[in-house]
């Protein structure tokens, strides 16, 4: 069990300076001084046609904000009043009301999912993949049942859609793939028709590398990472499909450090993970501006101590993982961000803009015709950290366990929200990243200083880059690669 | 093919579509299923049965009047059914209808589903198909939705494509400072705003604009200094240069302003970070401030001014301590 010292959940602004703060650990939880002050009385007449002083007005933004700060400083008051052992009940993972949530939704689903109708293989992913990461197993009824459906699914032509007799699409693809894995049995992993989804996924290239969604859909980041993860996971990743994809990746990285859905659009945390993800499958991280893309996310880590998906917005709980695991990836590409902050800031000079997108030193441009891409994820993750965490990784459990669980078993975006399949699968997988973050090459499990709560709440580990549970992966990897052998 | 029948618009009660006799020749087709389901929506008859009869016409690929009405049936019941769209986008296509009331019927559907990928997805291909005269009310309708919500990623996203793609920048720049009055946090009017000054053809580029909005910057970090998106726009402005927001003193200035009336504020301590990185020479009176400010952690008081401000953020952001740390790291 984890030891914590706990700090009073308000913190004024004031008190900031004098505060004697231990330097050497973060606290464990992060202040709840509010990021989106009221403007001071002083400086509250801003307005251009400002004759007459007005109170300060208190915009939109603001108003949202202090009542999510305010609901969530209710929970961690309790959490910092409580006696030693309610904490550490109030720190747990309610795995057992998890798990009933999870298996009771994969088999029968209330009339109002027909909103979801054409999102079934997303569904089976977001069960199957939070019961692999709570370690619960399924039985062999149920993963011949979920193979058997997601074969409907898929497109005689290849690709999966959304339901039985839905037009492929890469997203979907994306889900039935990664439940396919995660289930991993022989049946499952051979169910998936490669040689049409690769074609399937040539037919979805637009003529500037990126990928759309399905025929005639749109085209933005999601699909680039979609079809990415997938042809990478299951070996059939070539320079057809990676051609341009990376180019395009790049040019969605904004002046924000972030990764927009399209370019031009605004820094969002899913597409940042989206984008970062799909340029290290593709080995052509160089082309991010990995410095700015850090500074961006860590800052995305606000005083509720979850993430927020864009600045100036709300934390929501599935923030956890696209933000957390985007971040926690770059543990991994300290050679790269190294060399960037040197090249970036070596001339003094007016240096263009060539770490943003512009410049071909990544590799694509060199590519020969026979680049082992699979081997770009797999090598991935065989690496060790090569520093700890840059973001609050106890904060971020702190949220996710206490204002992201529901009760009665699931996760949510906030508390006041619904619990939902989504949200309980990339708030575990969040869990999971952060837990998992602190690791080093010395270290064969997480070290309980790095855990929140009882060690019993230690999720599986997850390769990052695809959202598969790590075993899983391994075991799929191999597969795909001994069936191309032979 | 008669296109109508009894569920027009809501006037009439609802016919099944098995009880309509211009569907008599459709024989509807199931959802193959199998024999155990897994995440089995408990669909209602009606759903399930518009369902069947969209499956059959589309399967049967019928590019006429009763499908395309059929489809918004479908849609109505799901809009987020994207192969329903795109079916209904070959049967437009096939019957050359009247797209302007085309974009009509997706309005309607856009306002109550603002956030669904399909609609917006079809506005594009429709705007696209009307050409620039669509630039106006394109511009109007997504003015309409971000009133309600200005945050909608969608609803900017489209607006930026429609800029893009068929123009009507005129008062752009106009409507961006509108909302950014009405709510200086809205970041998604900030980012707005970049698209405006790097790309508008009647502004002349992010080097023509970036003096202007340089102090329209400053301006809105001094009214709210802990407001984070016009730190990050002002860094923008400098995208890529290390000279030029080293030599322009309002850049320094506004750091120093703010810290001197709020010495905790990590936006204006970060980016003093990367002006003394940068190359930043500071004043005696910068120097001054921030070795008032370190000056209760004697450790650090013989480094220099980078590696100062680093570890005040260490300090006064517990949340990124790390972040800090790792990043003063790299300032040798």
């Amino acid at each position: 069990m984890v030891r914590v010292s706990l700090r009073s959940a308000r913190r004024h602004r004031d008190r900031a300076r004098s505060r004697s703060q231990a330097t050497a650990r973060p606290p464990p939880a992060a202040s709840m001084e509010s990021s989106s002050q009221p403007p001071p009385l002083s400086g509250a007449d801003q307005s251009e046609d400002g004759a007459t002083a007005e109170l300060p007005r208190l915009t939109v933004t603001q108003v949202e904000q202090m009542k999510v700060e305010a609901r969530v400083a209710e929970i961690y008051s309790v959490l910092f009043g409580a006696a030693p052992n309610t904490k550490s009940v109030m720190l747990e993972l309610w795995r057992d009301q998890h798990v009933e949530y999870l298996t009771k939704g994969l088999r029968r689903l209330a009339p109002s999912f027909h909103v979801l109708d054409a999102n079934r293989p997303w569904l089976c992913y977001w069960m199957v993949h939070g019961l692999a990461l709570l370690e619960e197993t399924l039985d062999d009824d149920l993963e011949h049942d979920i193979v058997d459906f997601l074969s409907r699914c898929q497109d005689r032509d290849g690709g999966y859609g959304g339901g039985p007799g839905q037009l492929p699409h890469l997203a979907t693809s994306y889900a039935a793939v990664n439940t396919l894995v995660t289930i991993g049995s022989e049946s499952a992993l051979s169910s998936i028709k490669r040689d049409n989804l690769y074609k399937f996924m040539l037919q979805m290239k637009d003529e500037s590398g990126a990928f759309r969604m399905h025929e005639g859909g749109e085209i933005d980041v999601r699909a680039c990472y979609t079809a990415i993860s997938v042809a990478s996971l299951l070996n059939i990743l070539d320079d057809k499909l990676a051609k341009g994809v990376g180019n395009y990746i790049a040019r969605c990285q904004t002046y924000e450090g972030g990764i927009a859905g399209e370019p031009f659009a605004e820094a969002h945390g899913g597409y940042t993970f989206c984008g970062l993800a799909a340029m290290i499958l593709l080995n052509e991280v160089e082309k991010l501006d990995l410095p700015s893309l850090i500074g961006w996310v860590a800052f995305r880590q606000g005083v509720e101590c979850g993430f927020q998906g864009r600045t100036n917005k709300l934390v929501d709980g599935c923030y956890s993982f696209w933000q957390g695991a985007a971040i926690a990836l770059t543990q991994k590409l300290m050679t790269v961000v190294d060399k960037q902050l040197k090249q970036s800031y070596s001339s003094k000079s007016s240096s263009g803009d060539n770490l943003c997108g512009t410049s071909s030193s990544g590799y694509a441009s060199e590519k020969s015709t026979n680049v082992d891409y699979a081997k770009f994820g797999f090598d991935f993750i065989k690496q060790s950290n090569q520093i700890g965490p840059l973001f609050h990784n106890i904060a971020l459990q702190q949220y996710i366990l206490l204002c992201a669980q529901v009760l009665e078993g699931g996760l949510r975006d906030k508390p006041g929200k619904n619990r939902d399949h989504y949200h309980s699968c990339y708030c575990l997988s969040g869990l999971s990243v952060s837990q998992y973050s602190a690791m080093t090459d010395s270290d064969s499990c997480p070290l309980p200083q790095h855990m929140l709560g009882p060690y019993s709440n230690l999720l599986e580990p997850i390769h990052p880059l695809y959202n598969v549970v790590l075993d899983k992966y391994d075991d799929a990897y191999e597969f795909f690669r001994e069936s191309d052998q032979v | 093919m008669g296109s109508s029948s009894g569920e027009e618009e809501g006037t009439n009660k609802w016919v099944p579509p098995s009880q309509r006799p211009e569907l008599a020749d459709v024989v509807p087709v199931g959802q193959d299923d199998g024999p155990c389901p897994v995440v089995s929506i408990s669909y209602r008859d009606d759903f399930r049965e518009v369902m069947d009869y969209f499956r059959a016409l589309y399967s049967a690929g019928e590019r006429s009047p009763r499908a395309l009405h059929f489809t918004a049936e479908a849609i109505h019941f799901n809009p987020g059914n994207y192969t329903v769209w795109h079916f209904r986008r070959l049967v437009l296509e096939a019957l050359d209808t009247d797209l302007l009331q085309e974009m009509n019927f997706v309005d309607q559907i856009a306002e109550s589903n603002p956030k669904n990928y399909q609609v917006w997805h079809h506005k594009r291909w429709l705007a696209e198909k009307l050409g620039p005269d669509a630039a106006n009310s394109e511009h109007e309708f997504t003015r309409k939705m971000l009133a309600i919500d200005a945050k909608n990623y969608h609803a900017w996203s489209h607006r930026q494509w429609v800029l893009q793609a068929l123009g009507g920048w005129e008062s752009e720049l106009q409507y961006c400072n509108q909302l950014l009055e009405e709510d200086v946090f809205n970041n998604s009017a900030w980012n707005q705003r970049y698209l405006v000054i790097t790309s508008s053809p009647l502004l002349g580029g992010l080097v023509a604009m970036r003096d202007s909005e340089v102090d329209y910057t400053v301006e809105a970090i001094m009214a709210n200094p802990r407001n984070e998106s016009p730190w990050r726009y002002l860094k923008g402005l400098y995208k890529g240069d290390n000279y030029l927001p080293v030599a322009d003193r309002r850049i320094s200035d506004v750091c120093l302003k703010v810290l001197k009336d709020d010495s905790t504020c990590i936006f204006a301590l970060s980016l003093l970070v990367d002006l003394l990185r940068m190359g930043l020479q500071p004043s005696d009176e910068l120097k001054g401030t921030i070795e008032s400010m370190e000056n209760c952690d004697p450790e650090t008081s013989h480094v220099d001014l980078a590696t100062a401000v680093c570890s005040i953020l260490q300090k006064c952001d517990p949340l990124r301590i790390s972040y800090w740390s790792w990043y003063r790291t790299t300032l040798s």
